[in-house]
């Protein structure tokens, strides 16, 4: 126990380590952080590779309406599809996607 | 007199998992155990046989949250080997710098875990401490701090450039310093921390043999096994030596653990160093055929898969050993003897994972 007592004493006297969450602000995430999708529907050629190789089976693309349903609840945050998508549509940023009173899919509707 | 039947577990305050001993006991001695489990099975060797063959690295990963990584790479490997795909040698250094750093985290996790199950809270406060350290150079090199997603089939995912290579070493020093004036002398030289462990749920080096115990278990019992030594990665190039300790107790094996994770530094900063430029993933076409064997060594002992694909998008079989599966017998020969109060410190000493186990 002695060898811990510098740093409980110095602990005694500083700040929380541990941040008041819905108080005050987190620190930012780290500019690689893999966090909230979103997709850009003017590049979007709704080829349906995102479906392909989400392991989540969190994308839908429906071809006959124009459309891409988009499960965030379901999605892993894993990276693959905007890795893989060609026309670099979808993109990535380093903020944590937020919590949601309802498990909402979104739906983009990409323009003719 | 009569024995009593005590349940221990599957909720219990120092478990971090589900799992059930059903323990005899004579007074306040335990004279017979039976470990259940069963309480977490997810069903993910199924799963595996639904999803195709590269959407299943992720699916891997989730079978255990603390080394993600380390099943990750298990199964690229495994992959790798069916489809006769060598790697590129700075993807191997890298695969070796994340496997340490999970096993930094785990270790630093589990030693907190242990001093918890012991009742030092300040310690297991001190622990995870430094383990955040860990988390934040996870979440800065792979873009999460527990399920990283890096490996890939054909290498890995993501890079380290010179630059974060400097703040990742900045952070390993602040580690091994934190640790150097906090937990290290603690856990060595602290004399209640050695009157609860030593010389309790001892495993002699036979049984250990015998039982076929892995990793830390089995090392802390004089058994110098360590899949690393194969030198799967880049373990080769960077050189290791298992770390043995003789007496076979739960000291041991705490002893164990903590030189591991000050090995895991250096190794982290071996990695770093010899990395050599260049690729990180080559491209990987066709489809997995045939059956192969793929072993790495997690923070808990040696992992094992057993891969058969048969030449289409989804492999036929994904069979997957996990360590605790395989100390979970060492229990039946550490626990009776002991009080009823030494359980929870003898049944953490092996780091039992539960949801590994079970996938």
């Amino acid at each position: 126990m002695i060898w811990m007592l510098p740093a409980i004493l110095k602990n005694l006297f500083s700040r929380p380590v541990t941040r008041r969450y819905p108080f005050k602000d987190i620190r930012e995430p780290f500019s690689g952080y893999r966090g909230k999708i979103s997709f850009d529907n003017k590049k979007c050629d709704l080829c349906g590779d995102c479906e392909r190789v989400c392991p989540a089976k969190a994308i839908e693309v429906d071809e006959k309406n124009k459309q891409i349903r988009y499960d965030p609840f379901k999605c892993i945050y894993c990276a693959t599809c905007v890795q893989t998508c060609l026309q670099r549509a979808i993109s990535q940023d380093p903020h944590y996607a937020v919590p949601a009173a309802t498990k909402q899919s979104e739906t983009i509707s990409i323009p003719s | 007199m009569a024995r009593t039947v005590v349940p221990f577990g599957p909720q219990h305050p120092v478990l971090p998992e589900p799992v059930h001993l059903k323990l005899e006991l004579d007074d306040e001695k335990v004279v017979g155990v039976t470990p259940i489990i069963g309480y977490v099975h997810r069903g993910i060797e199924k799963a595996a046989e639904l999803n195709s063959f590269r959407q299943n690295v992720f699916l891997c990963e989730r079978i255990c949250g603390i080394c993600s990584f380390i099943h990750a790479l298990t199964y690229c490997q495994g992959i790798e080997a069916l489809m006769g795909v060598e790697i590129p040698p700075r993807a191997r250094f890298l695969r070796v710098f994340w496997s340490e750093l999970s096993r930094t985290h785990s270790h630093l996790l589990w030693l907190g875990l242990f001093a918890d199950a012991m009742g030092f809270e300040s310690l297991f406060m001190q622990c995870w401490r430094i383990r955040e350290i860990a988390l934040d150079i996870l979440e800065m090199t792979a873009g999460h701090r527990v399920i990283t997603s890096t490996a890939s089939i054909g290498g890995v995912r993501r890079d380290i450039d010179n630059e974060m290579s400097k703040e990742v070493e900045k952070k390993l020093l602040k580690v091994k310093e934190m640790m150097d004036n906090t937990i290290a002398p603690v856990f060595l030289h602290d004399p209640t921390l050695k009157r609860r462990t030593a010389g309790k749920g001892i495993l002699t080096k036979g049984q250990a043999e015998l039982l076929g115990a892995v990793g830390p278990t089995a090392r802390g019992s004089g058994v110098a096994i360590d899949i690393r030594q194969t030198g799967y990665a880049a373990y080769k190039e960077v050189g290791f030596e298992p770390i043995v300790e003789t007496t076979g107790d739960s000291y041991a094996r705490t002893v164990v653990r903590i030189r591991e994770t000050y090995q895991c530094l250096e190794l982290m900063h071996k990695a770093l160093a010899m990395m050599p430029e260049g690729e990180i993933l080559v491209k990987v076409d066709g489809y997995p055929e045939g059956e192969t064997v793929s072993r790495s060594e997690q923070p808990r002992g040696e992992l094992i898969y057993y891969l058969r694909g048969n030449g289409t998008w989804n492999l036929e079989r994904l069979k997957i050993r996990t360590p605790t599966f395989a100390n979970i017998p060492t229990l039946l020969v550490m626990l009776p003897g002991c009080e009823l109060a030494d359980v929870p410190v003898i049944t953490l000493s092996i780091d039992p994972c539960i949801s590994c186990t079970e996938r």
